[in-house]
């Protein structure tokens, strides 16, 4: 029985998000993302490579997405409206919530602004969500007689979820993006021991041990307040939700501390129902926000204001939160073109850039970027990273696996040579077999499943009340008949077997001719051999 | 297989299953139907109340004077308000492992049990039922300890003198079991105990049976609980709703197949519809107000009044009500109201969608923001400032005798321009306004119940069959006030077996079978052979694991090596005990095809005799008569165990061994 696992999507490359894993004749779909650093075919997950020519539908039994972050949802649409896909797809709600905004969004920056064509419309991303089945944390979804999946709590995002997927007794355990250590509004993630077959964990940040939660916020609040200090203006490209609301809790807190007066912009459009979301979705946040949530909701900002495209001009220090967080395109990449010419100025990536993104041409280094046009702008501003995307570190991996005791690892979601490091990692310490595939390479794991039977209780109590009770724990050996009927299985003793068949015992004696020589009497000896057998 | 039933309130239950191997208690609802029988606890000092005269006896004895006054015929203790616990002498209930708690009602007596009876197991409850259940609580806790009572009366307890005393005193049950009501810390450690569980979540308990909560759409996280191990099913069915209110509708599919379906926490008013009950309430809200009178809405402060909101917000435009002011006034108002809005999980498909725009799921949210509705968490402070009248109060406790509400009854008892509307169908209301008589104020009661009415139960009971339904007695006759009414009363075949107070019922399933798991290797050791057409069989030689109620057969060690040095002595503790194994034998042998076998072997002479039954083959030269039957074999021969030995494989070749 293998677990059969092929990555359309998510090899070695933080790309998109796309996993296919076939199950005990089970084939689920774990998150359907989309490439954010291309514009072209290679946007998308090749869907084609999964069935060759038959129906999605009739070759997947499910469809898993862990998270709203495009690169892991943006192809959905695409996937199940354009491709084609009628089954189920299972989310939690807040990622139900929010993924069709974000979709939204996405398909108005790419069709509206840069004019682009064959490409998923407004009715597709709602013809797409009515095919979503929202799932509880810790629900036990049975998706279909054999096939069930639960969530587990990721941390990642508001509503991130790692999924079990279960068929008889194999297991694979999917992380999607996960963050070990709770941060100002999440909670960490967290998985019981399921012992899972596979494991199949995202590796962002594989090799990475990032310093103190604690430290690295000192870092970012100190940069942001030098910056303001000397009157220089401070761009923080982020996602409308996620790690923005943290930062924006953190900034807050620190504003009112130290009593500060510059202003802090949020750029508009998601930002007051990305808090709304916040706030009826706060069971989805950590402890101490909920248990405050009645006197004081951490989403209320008192400094933050809603960003003007105006304000861009104004004179004189200031914050501004922009969308989208990787500077490939919107609010973000126009305020950042007006304000990279002064070297005052300060640029913080608080996240992961994917390649071709400019916000990974400025991070390794380039400080002259060709931009629409042939046009060069050049980069005097200062370009800060601060890794404040919540995925887990090499430290959180290894605790993951930790908790959940997988047979094997598989990694997915992360760049070749970090994973390699990690793989190594994980094989010494836990000696279980990690992979790590390519885009498009299958993997296949050998799993050893045992085989459940019913036991008749007569059967088990007979033999479990045998033996002698101090030593219990002295392994015996028990007989019994296996019946094997249809798809039963049902261990019963050898009478019952007998007796269900309707077949008679068939008898089998010995009658031996023993000689014995002896002086005494004909019935002194008969007595003697009595009374020997007897004793 | 047992269940120990501990209350005998049929909506507030508190049962206990044994279950295999486990101990679970369902629910642990608390009686506080005997507060009535108190008076009312007044925030501020009542001078009606403090001249109420003392009751005397027939005889004319005054010894009871201090603890029993009389109120328009009707007799009272004067004293902190206790209540009627669960049984706790039934069976120890340090040995109960774990609690389910289906809703916020039903849980009200946690702290009795944690905190007193040596309980070290876990508590199981959805999210939305601790967290509201807390506010049920901490409402309680706060309305009877901020008003200080300096006597707790105990002489009308004594069992001589409880005779004496007039009805309902007198039939009062249990009033030695009766207790006051915990504290904080109580509360807190017992909601400490908790642990959070989602609907569908499988729950294992000690690896020998799992639990799973189930929607019953009954109230925020209500549930309904499965409890079952590979071949029982018991399905606890407890305050479930088919209306469709705020929360989640219940989830029926799940519940079939059960060998045993315990029903509790139907509609307490099986002849009241819930939506005509509502349009009442808002008719009669609205022509008190409009004749200048104020509404007094005694409630709980979650649940129905989240309906009751929205019914308004729906209402009181086209009832030109917008003007007046409605306020809800408990210490946990606000946080009620908060919580509401953040279940969106929890909630009815509707409600959800709201959630997803994003928009908050009630609208009381938006009574809050035009001022139409204001929460406060007690009359004294800003609330007396903002009080204009007239006006709607929705407040606790439901049963008038503690709370503010015991306030808003004394200042506008006096006058019939004002109504009290009840709502909350746990308490008579006749016995909950006794301790106020005489009353000018109108009284209506509109008992909102919106769980399932016995129509909906056999409907139920015909979708998911179950093999046999348990039941409080009270739900297999009809009301004793409606004798007649044979509708009104459980119908299902076979007929319901019926529980009351402190008794123990043995629940009719008997178990056959447990599941095993044979591992992958001794899987692959078995040869299955075909007996009848798509039947096969294997004999199984394996060890017998056992651990964590989880049993696992494995491939019988090797046979020991010797030992390679005298050092490892403890090496056969690995070996497992080995009976001599003696199989069942079966089939017929055929004869030719023995005496052929016979001579394969050597046996030269082989003669057969036809008997009445069979055959006789005998080897003359061996000296050896075997005697073949249909179902019997039976070999003479020399002691000679060689010869022996080979007689016997070659018997057992034409044989299926068991």
């Amino acid at each position: 029985f293998p677990a059969v696992l092929l990555c359309p999507g998510a090899g070695q490359d933080v790309g998109r998000s796309c996993i296919l894993v076939s199950i005990a004749g089970k084939n689920v779909m774990l998150d359907c993302g989309m490439h954010m650093g291309y514009n072209d075919d290679r946007r998308f997950p090749d869907f084609s490579y999964i069935t060759q020519n038959g129906r999605l539908t009739d070759f997947l039994d499910c469809v898993i997405i862990s998270h709203f972050h495009l690169d892991h949802c943006g192809a959905l649409p695409y996937f199940s409206e354009m491709v084609g896909y009628d089954g189920p797809i299972y989310m939690t709600h807040p990622t139900k919530a929010i993924c069709p905004i974000l979709l939204e969004d996405y398909r108005k920056i790419t069709v509206d602004k840069k004019g682009e064509t064959n490409f998923f419309t407004s009715q597709m991303i709602k013809d797409c969500m009515k095919k979503v089945v929202a799932v509880h944390l810790h629900q036990t979804v049975q998706v279909d007689e054999e096939l069930e999946i639960k969530a587990y709590y990721a941390g990642h995002v508001l509503g991130a979820a790692m999924f079990q997927i279960k068929v008889g007794c194999e297991s694979v355990v999917y992380t999607g993006d996960y963050n070990m250590t709770p941060d100002r509004h999440l909670g960490a993630a967290w998985i019981d021991k399921c012992r899972p077959d596979l494991l199949i964990s995202e590796s962002t940040y594989a090799t990475t041990i990032r310093d103190s939660k604690r430290c690295r916020e000192r870092d970012f609040l100190k940069k942001v307040h030098e910056t303001v200090e000397r009157g220089g203006k401070v761009l923080i490209p982020v996602f409308a939700l996620g790690r923005a609301q943290e930062l924006c809790i953190l900034l807050e807190t620190f504003w009112e501390r130290m009593n500060l007066k510059a202003p802090i912009y949020f750029s508009t459009g998601l930002t007051e129902k990305a808090n709304h979301y916040y706030k009826l979705f706060i069971t989805w946040t950590n402890q101490k926000i909920r248990k405050t949530f009645v006197q004081r909701n951490m989403f209320e900002f008192k400094h933050i204001k809603a960003f003007d495209r105006a304000f861009a001009d104004n004179p004189g220090p200031m914050v501004v939160f922009a969308t989208p967080g990787m500077l490939h395109a919107g609010q973000s990449l126009q305020i950042f073109r007006k304000w990279a010419g002064n070297e005052k100025n300060m640029v913080i990536m608080p996240g992961y850039c994917v390649q071709g993104t400019v916000g990974h041409k400025i991070l390794s280094g380039q400080r002259k970027l060709e931009m629409e046009g042939r046009q060069i702008l050049e980069v005097k501003m200062q370009v800060e990273y601060m890794s404040f995307s919540a995925h887990a570190d090499a430290k959180g991996i290894m605790q993951l696996i930790r908790q959940a005791e997988p047979r094997n690892v598989l990694l997915v979601h992360g760049e070749a040579k970090k994973m390699e490091f990690l793989k190594q990692k994980i094989e010494q310490e836990f000696h279980v077999s990690c992979f790590m595939p390519a885009n498009g390479e299958t993997t296949t794991i050998l799993t050893n499943p045992c085989i459940p039977v019913d036991i008749s209780l007569g059967l088990l109590k007979r033999e479990t009340a045998i033996g002698p009770l101090p030593d219990a724990k002295k392994p015996k050996l028990m007989h019994g008949t296996l019946l094997m009927k249809d798809n039963s299985f049902r261990l019963v003793s050898p009478e019952q077997a007998l007796k269900e068949l309707g077949l008679a015992e068939h008898q089998l004696r010995f009658t031996c001719r023993v000689h014995i020589q002896d002086p005494r009497k004909e019935h002194e000896t008969v007595l003697r051999v009595y009374n020997h057998l007897k004793g | 297989f047992f269940q120990y039933c501990l209350s005998g309130h049929p909506t507030l239950p508190c049962n206990v299953l044994k279950f295999k191997s486990t101990t679970i208690m369902l629910d642990c609802g608390l009686d506080m139907t005997s507060t009535l029988n108190f008076l009312p606890l007044p925030l501020v000092q009542s001078p009606r109340l403090s001249k109420l005269p003392g009751w005397v006896l027939k005889d004319g004895s005054t010894f009871l004077d201090k603890e029993l006054k009389e109120c328009s015929g009707h007799v009272f203790v004067d004293s902190v308000p206790e209540f009627c616990l669960p049984e706790t002498e039934l069976l120890d209930l340090s040995t109960v492992d774990v609690i389910l708690i289906s809703n916020y009602h039903c849980m009200m007596a946690l702290p009795y049990i944690t905190e007193y009876t040596g309980f070290t197991g876990t508590v199981y409850a959805t999210e939305p039922t601790v967290q509201i259940g807390r506010l049920l609580m901490e409402e309680l806790v706060n309305s009877i300890e901020r008003v200080p009572k300096a006597q707790s009366a105990s002489m009308w307890k004594n069992k001589e003198v409880q005779r004496l005393l007039p009805a309902p005193l007198k039939d009062a049950v249990e009033v030695s079991m009766w207790r006051k009501c915990y504290t904080m810390p109580e509360v807190n450690a017992a909601l400490s105990k908790i642990q959070l569980v989602g609907y569908s979540q499988k729950i294992e308990l000690f690896g020998a049976v799992q639990v799973t909560p189930l929607s019953s759409g009954y109230a925020l996280g209500s549930s309904n609980w499965i409890i079952q191990s590979h071949y029982e099913k018991v399905s606890y069915v407890s305050g479930s709703s088919l209306l469709t209110t705020h929360p989640q509708p219940m989830d029926q599919a799940s519940l079939k197949n059960s060998d045993v379906l315990i029903l509790t926490g139907l509609t307490q008013i099986p002849t009241a519809n819930p939506d005509g009950m509502v349009g009442e309430f808002c008719s009669n809200l609205a022509m008190t107000v409009r004749n200048g009178g104020n509404v007094l809405v005694p409630c709980y402060p979650s649940g129905v009044i989240y309906d009751l909101l929205e019914c308004l917000y729906q209402y009181i435009d086209s009832a030109g009500l917008s003007n007046v002011p409605f306020y809800f006034i408990s210490p946990v108002a606000n946080s009620s109201l908060e919580f509401s809005q953040i279940f969106a999980e929890w909630l009815c498909h509707n409600k959800q969608t709201k959630v997803y725009l994003p928009e908050p799921p009630f609208p009381h949210a938006e009574l809050i923001q035009t001022n139409k509705l204001k929460h406060y968490p007690s009359i004294h402070g800003d609330f007396s400032n903002d009080f204009k009248q007239p006006c709607v109060v929705f407040t606790g406790h439901p049963s008038l005798r503690f709370g503010d509400v015991v306030h808003f009854m004394e200042l506008w008892g006096k006058s019939s321009l004002n109504t009290v509307i009840f709502t909350e169908p746990d308490f008579s209301y006749l016995d909950a306004l006794a301790p106020y008589q005489p009353l000018a104020m109108k009284c209506v009661y509109c008992p909102i119940d919106t769980r399932l009415n016995f129509i909906q139960v056999s409907k139920l009971l015909k979708e998911v069959q179950p093999l046999h339904v348990v039941c409080p007695e009270q739900y297999t006759q009809p009301p004793p006030t409606q004798s007649h009414r044979t509708d009104l009363m459980i119908d299902c075949q076979p007929p319901p077996m019926s529980y009351r107070r402190a008794e123990v019922l043995t629940l009719p399933y008997k178990r056959r079978y447990e599941k095993i798991e044979i591992m992958p290797d001794l899987a692959d050791s078995l040869v299955p052979l075909e007996i009848k057409p798509g039947i096969s069989l294997a004999t199984v030689s394996a060890v017998l694991h056992t651990k964590d109620n989880k049993h696992v057969l494995q491939l019988p060690p090797k046979p020991p090596q010797p030992p390679a040095s005298k050092k490892r002595k403890r090496v056969s503790d690995d070996v497992p005990e080995c009976k001599s194994l003696k199989p069942l034998l079966s089939g017929s042998i055929p004869m030719d095809q023995f005496v052929q076998t016979l001579e394969k072997h050597g046996f030269s002479d082989v003669k057969v005799e036809d008997t009445a039954k069979g055959h006789i083959v005998l080897l003359q030269e061996a000296e050896t008569l075997i005697q073949l039957e249909e179902d019997s074999t039976h070999i003479i021969c020399d002691n000679d165990e060689p010869l022996r030995v080979k007689l016997r494989d070659l018997v057992l070749k034409f044989l299926q061994k068991f």
